[in-house]
């Protein structure tokens, strides 16, 4: 990625954080981890990969965007008010009664949301029924859907993975979110998936792996997923989960747990002080 | 009336499928490898481009009919009724249901008249399922031409449907030419004063027989076919229960959760009646012919007519 596009795409991917912390605070409940591992990728998709318009979420030919693992929307939602689709204020309202946005995504009360989802497997069923209508209506739209590794342990994975590869839904392109830690623990102890590249394989997608923070890879990745034909592609991308809080990396306990006040100075100082130096 | 042939509401709704798609071109078929048996066969032959069988896995074909929909697509996803609503029953409630997709499931071989295959299959628990589900119409059509009308309600109505096939061939009662299919609104078939029965699905005609043979015997009971579960009719409930006193429910569901208890909570809210409950008694089936275990159930016309006159007596 040349010089400038890649400072703006971190300063975006840092803003996104700061939106996540700001979040799960106010919240007093959420998921730091995961979406802290998420940030980089969905950044890059909102700001460079796919074709949207803030101004026109529901336009027909956009590509679409499944966040199946809807525990993770705290980044999603940096992402979407960053690009204007609703006001970075509605961030500090996530999970309060009466706000829009929910816990877990709900694509009928927020632009930008493509598809509701939070029920783990189920958002790569449904992006495979947006790319099989993209087909059917011959339209050039792709459709990117992000799971989590814990999240492949769900059969339904799986059965959309052969749904998708039966189908050569090759404008279907989804990225495993693989940070190595679920709520129990390590995946590797919970219920180890690998070789998780040599099941994507054997269930006929491309596979591609990447790491989860480096803006060259995902950009090399996600463009030569464009080019593959007959097939679906994954995205195996190596993330830490909770990247970018020093005191959240690699930490199995900040999956499913907000800041306390202190903790979100910290966070929040640190953040400021990487978008400054990336500014200066 | 109309003439009377034997068809399976399964098949009734493969060819109302078949005639809407003609001027409908945003209509697509999901099944799970049942086409054969759930009658999506027939559409796939007249539309091999618009169908998909998403093999064995329900959870994922609901998954997949809601990803359709988010496109402007309708899905009409099928399966037996144990696996669409039972297997699947979270897909629906979350996937289809929170969002409210416009996602048509249809629940074939429903009840014990699946016969031969036994209780794994004879699904007597998915209109309590569905009911449940915020946003969801539930129909259960008696017949042929009640299925045809309803495809194409629920192709009209904007959000989930579930509809609910027979597998066996039944008698067609409805006559066409005077019939009118709403959602929501129970049709009366026969009036009566002594107690209303109300009937839904497979045993309406069954229900017919039995209150005919009755008045013969002094009671004169009114019939309604309730093929709208969810929303449920209230008003045609209320005056039954304000005119006829006595209520009976019959469905080929078991008694927890499906019509007698929806009927029950209305009555039990507007105008409390004596409200008796026919239909599977919390238990599971078991092999052996349809008709068979309608008649060891007490479903069939002449079960029916027993279980009434014996409830009239007491």
């Amino acid at each position: 990625m040349e010089n400038q596009a890649l400072l703006e795409m971190e300063k975006n991917a840092c803003k996104v954080r700061m939106y996540t912390i700001e979040g799960v605070f106010n919240a007093k409940s959420g998921h730091p981890g995961g979406s802290l591992s998420a940030a980089d990728i969905i950044t890059y998709l909102y700001f460079k990969e796919m074709k949207v318009d803030a101004a026109h979420p529901d336009d027909p030919n956009r590509d679409r965007f499944v966040l199946s693992k809807g525990h993770c929307c705290p980044s999603l939602y940096g992402a979407l008010a960053l690009k204007g689709y609703f006001s970075g204020e509605e961030i500090k309202s996530l999970r309060h009664i009466g706000a829009m946005l929910q816990g877990h995504p709900d694509m009928k009360h927020t632009p930008g949301i493509d598809m509701s989802s939070g029920s783990l497997g189920q958002g790569v069923s449904a992006a495979c029924g947006m790319a099989l209508a993209g087909k059917y209506d011959k339209a050039d739209y792709r459709v990117y859907a992000m799971l989590g590794d814990g999240e492949c342990e769900e059969g339904q994975v799986w059965e959309a993975a052969m749904f998708a590869a039966h189908n050569k839904l090759d404008n279907l392109c989804l990225i495993v979110d693989f940070n190595g830690l679920q709520i129990d623990g390590s995946v590797n102890d919970v219920a180890g998936l690998e070789p998780l590249d040599k099941k994507f394989e054997g269930f006929g997608f491309e596979v591609l792996k990447i790491d989860g923070h480096n803006f060259d890879e995902i950009e090399a990745a996600f463009n030569k997923a464009k080019t593959v034909k007959g097939k679906p592609t994954v995205i195996i991308a190596k993330t830490i989960k909770g990247k970018g809080v020093s005191y959240m990396e690699n930490q199995v306990g900040w999956h499913g747990k907000a800041p306390n006040a202190e903790e979100y100075k910290v966070a929040m100082d640190e953040l400021n002080a990487k978008l400054k130096a990336l500014e200066a | 009336m109309a003439e009377t042939k034997k068809i399976a509401t399964r098949e009734s709704f493969g060819l109302a499928l078949c005639e809407l798609a003609k001027e409908h071109p945003e209509i697509v078929v999901l099944d799970a490898d049942l086409a054969a048996a759930t009658k999506t066969d027939i559409f796939k032959k007249a539309y091999p481009d618009r169908f998909f069988d998403c093999g064995i896995s329900e959870g994922n074909m609901i998954g997949v009919a809601a990803g359709l929909a988010s496109c402007g697509k309708v899905p009409f996803a099928a399966s037996f009724a144990m696996f669409a609503t039972g297997r699947a029953y979270e897909q629906i409630r979350n996937s289809v249901g929170y969002p409210h997709l416009n996602v048509k499931i249809a629940g074939s071989h429903a009840g014990i008249s699946v016969g031969e295959d036994g209780a794994t299959h004879q699904c007597c628990e998915d209109l309590a399922l569905m009911r449940t589900i915020p946003g969801m119409v539930v129909l259960n059509p008696a017949d042929h031409y009640e299925m045809t009308e309803a495809v194409k309600a629920a192709y009209a109505y904007n959000g989930p449907v579930y509809i609910r096939l027979g597998r066996l061939a039944i008698e067609t009662f409805n006559d066409p030419d005077n019939y009118h299919f709403e959602i929501g609104k129970g049709i009366t078939l026969k009036e009566g004063n002594d107690v209303t029965v109300i009937a839904t699905g497979l045993v309406v005609n069954e229900a017919l027989k039995a209150v005919n043979a009755l008045e013969a015997k002094g009671i004169n009971a009114r019939l309604i076919n309730m093929h709208t579960i969810k929303p449920l009719d209230k008003d045609i409930i209320i005056k039954a229960a304000q005119e006829t006193g006595k209520i009976i429910t019959i469905e080929e569901h078991n008694v927890i959760g499906g019509l007698g208890e929806a009927v029950s909570s209305v009555t039990a809210e507007y105008c409390p009646v004596t409200v008796k409950k026919i239909g599977i008694d919390d238990t599971f089936g078991h092999s052996g012919p349809a008709l068979g275990l309608l008649a060891e159930f007490g479903l069939d016309a002449d079960g029916l007519e027993k279980r009434i006159e014996s409830f009239m007596k007491n």
